[in-house]
């Protein structure tokens, strides 16, 4: 069986590209025009592509992984139920959580518990969201859009539950989007205290 | 009484090139540089190089921008008004009103000054503002910082170089590079009797005259060639002088690359010297002002374009910049050097731009030669039509609007270089040998034939005249 052989023919240079100098006509053209364009020329053709730091910010894409918030009830009080899903899911095991029981006259009695103790140390974080994704209650979110503020201290670091909370997401809300059912509610899907099985 | 003003005018103008070498256009060029590149490449470049402000300045400034604005809107009405009112005398051909006419002109003026200066006042005070109290000047703070850290950087000297040479390197860099400039002369002379009168276009005229020009010397050119050759000797010096390989090899190769072009450099001009039948810079300019720039006579427009490829390799920037060689040679015959001694490299290699730009635009365009400019005002006048329409112009009027254009001409060719330095990429070392001694030393010499060629069989006589007669 024969081989077929397909020749590709070896990119020469034209007279004119041997030749260098319209070529180099052709390369100061095009440094040129650049050049204008991006000095002189009308403000919407401009490419340039830096952003003066501190006088301009970019906008962080949507979902960018900002510090993290603790979502609040309509009451005010975390949504969190102190399972512990995220710090376990937590690789970098900068999450802790200490749960407490509600009052025995609380209606949340016995159905679920809240965090006395909430404490990320945003320093040993590595922002991958896996403590978003682990939730249930979609408690902790990572929506605000923010990025650290810079500290001398470390301390400033280890937000406790109180600073947690008193982050807004994005849009300025200190909810989420997704409606809770709390015990007691007429809405509430599971098994509860009053309407047994 | 003349011995003393010829001293002071001499001192004068030595200052006033210094001024604008080194204490202008090199800053200014370094600044050009990395801005013009970053804009090539969609990017700002040097911009954010601050004198901050303390926040009592602030405030102060935040608050006198709105007075100021107040101020700059109330005094372009009166001066509005005035100009209104200016137009409606002069319509009606008389004044009728109680204020006399020079009184308001004068206002007009000074209104319209006022207005504008509190304008542009408003605007800057703003930008402070905006800027958070940081006056910036686009960037134009860089050279300045440059400077300050160049000065306190520590002042390496390589313990087993030759300290002597070594701290003579940029220096014997660096001079010649400003002495260039004192045979350029930088507008036509000064007829220092009668500045405030329009002077007749022809003929001699009496009393003190001031030539714009430091020297000047009937070697004219040549002075410039001795004076550049020298700048060879600060390479090859603080190459050898470095006690470093690499160091050696950029000065030997900066020593090899300026002696091959300074050749072709030198045969580039000789078509040149032919036609102006003159080695004085000054004459040369005076030829161009009376018959046609160096750039439109077909041979010098060749010559040209090989003497700014020479004298870009004799610069050693890109793309010549094989000394330097960083992706070879670290940094060349400039590796060792830190601190002001790196910094009076640069400011050399800056100030041979300009004076490159310099010599170019009196040799081929002009000088300080604007078209239509005579020594008696603007004469202007279509080819092949009759009657011409003139502005008589004051002595030292003329001789300011040419020594704006020679600026002009000079910034339009440093601009080009720097264009150069940002579009080509670098030469071979053979190829950059190749191109001086096969490719341009005999077109220069091929071009020297074609000028005394023309010359003597009376073409280019013929050419400058049809071409005078279009202007």
């Amino acid at each position: 069986m024969a081989v077929e052989v397909k020749v590709i023919k070896k990119p020469g240079r034209t007279l004119a590209e041997q030749a260098y100098v319209p070529e180099i006509a052709k390369g100061l053209g095009f440094a040129m025009g650049r050049f204008f364009k991006n000095t002189f020329g009308p403000q919407a053709k401009k490419e340039i592509d830096t952003v003066k730091y501190p006088e301009e910010k970019v906008e962080y894409p949507e979902r960018f992984r900002g510090i993290h918030r603790l979502t609040q009830r309509t009451d005010g009080s975390p949504r969190c139920v102190a399972c512990l899903c995220c710090s376990t899911a937590c690789p970098a095991q900068c999450i802790h959580i200490e749960p407490a029981e509600y009052e025995p006259d609380d209606p949340r009695y016995g159905y679920e518990r809240y965090p006395s103790v909430f404490v990320i140390d945003e320093l040993r974080c590595i922002f991958c969201g896996y403590c978003v994704e682990a939730c249930p209650c979609d408690a902790i979110r990572m929506d605000t859009g923010m990025h650290m503020p810079p500290s001398t201290s470390r301390d400033h670091f280890i937000y406790d539950k109180e600073t947690l909370l008193s982050i807004p997401g994005r849009d300025g809300t200190y909810l989420t989007a997704n409606p809770r059912h709390e015990p007691g509610d007429d809405t509430h899907p599971g098994v509860d205290r009053d309407r047994g099985h | 009484m003349t011995t003393t003003f010829l001293v002071t005018s001499s001192l004068v103008k030595v200052l006033v090139i210094l001024l604008i070498t080194v204490g202008g256009f090199a800053p200014i060029i370094i600044w050009a540089e990395r801005r013009q590149s970053a804009m090539i490449q969609d990017r700002l470049g040097p911009s954010r190089a601050a004198i901050v402000l303390p926040a009592s300045a602030v405030t102060f400034i935040d608050r006198a921008r709105l007075p100021m604005w107040r101020l700059a809107a109330l005094t372009g009405i009166v001066a509005i008004v005035a100009l209104v009112t200016l137009t409606f005398v002069a319509i009606k051909g008389s004044n009728p009103l109680p204020i006399s006419t020079s009184s308001l002109t004068a206002s007009l003026i000074a209104f319209g000054v006022a207005s504008v200066v509190l304008r542009a006042g408003y605007a800057v005070h703003s930008m402070i503002v905006r800027n958070g109290g940081k006056i910036m000047l686009i960037g134009l703070l860089h050279p300045v910082a440059d400077a300050l850290k160049f000065i306190f950087k520590e002042d390496f000297v390589p313990p087993k170089g030759d300290k002597l040479l070594f701290s003579a390197g940029p220096i014997i860099a660096l001079i010649p590079a400003i002495a260039a400039f004192a045979v350029i002369p930088f507008a036509s002379s000064l007829h220092w009797d009668y500045l405030d009168q329009v002077l007749p276009r022809t003929g001699e005229i009496a009393g003190l005259v001031v030539p714009l020009q430091v020297a000047s010397l009937n070697v004219g050119i040549l002075f410039i060639f001795a004076i550049a050759s020298t700048g060879i000797i600060g390479a090859a010096i603080s190459g050898y002088a470095s006690d470093n390989k690499f160091s050696l090899l950029g000065g030997i190769r900066a020593a090899s690359q300026m002696v091959s072009y300074e050749v072709v450099l030198g045969l580039t001009l000789v078509p040149a010297f032919m036609v102006y039948a003159s080695l004085r810079l000054e004459d040369m300019t005076m030829w161009q002002h009376d018959h046609v720039w160096g750039i439109f006579v077909p041979p010098l427009t060749l010559a040209a374009v090989t003497f700014l490829v020479a004298a870009i390799a004799e610069t050693k920037r890109v793309p010549f910049d094989l000394p330097e060689g960083e992706s070879e040679l670290v940094g060349g015959y400039l590796t060792e050097y830190s601190g002001m001694k790196f910094g009076m490299f640069f400011m050399g290699e800056f100030v041979e731009v300009v004076s490159l730009a310099a010599i170019a635009s009196v040799i081929f365009f002009g000088g300080w030669d604007v078209p239509f400019l005579y020594r008696d005002g603007f004469e202007f006048a279509l080819p092949f039509v009759a009657g011409s329409y003139s502005v008589p112009l004051v002595h030292w009027l003329v001789v300011a609007i040419q020594f704006v254009a020679f600026l002009l001409k000079v910034i339009a060719l440093i601009w080009f270089q720097l264009m150069i330095r940002w579009s080509l990429p670098r030469f071979r070392y053979d190829q950059l040998m190749s191109l001086c001694w096969k490719g341009m030393l005999p077109l220069s010499l091929l071009n020297i034939l074609v000028v005394g060629a023309l010359i003597l069989s009376g073409w280019l006589d013929g050419w400058v005249a049809f071409f005078e007669k279009l202007f």
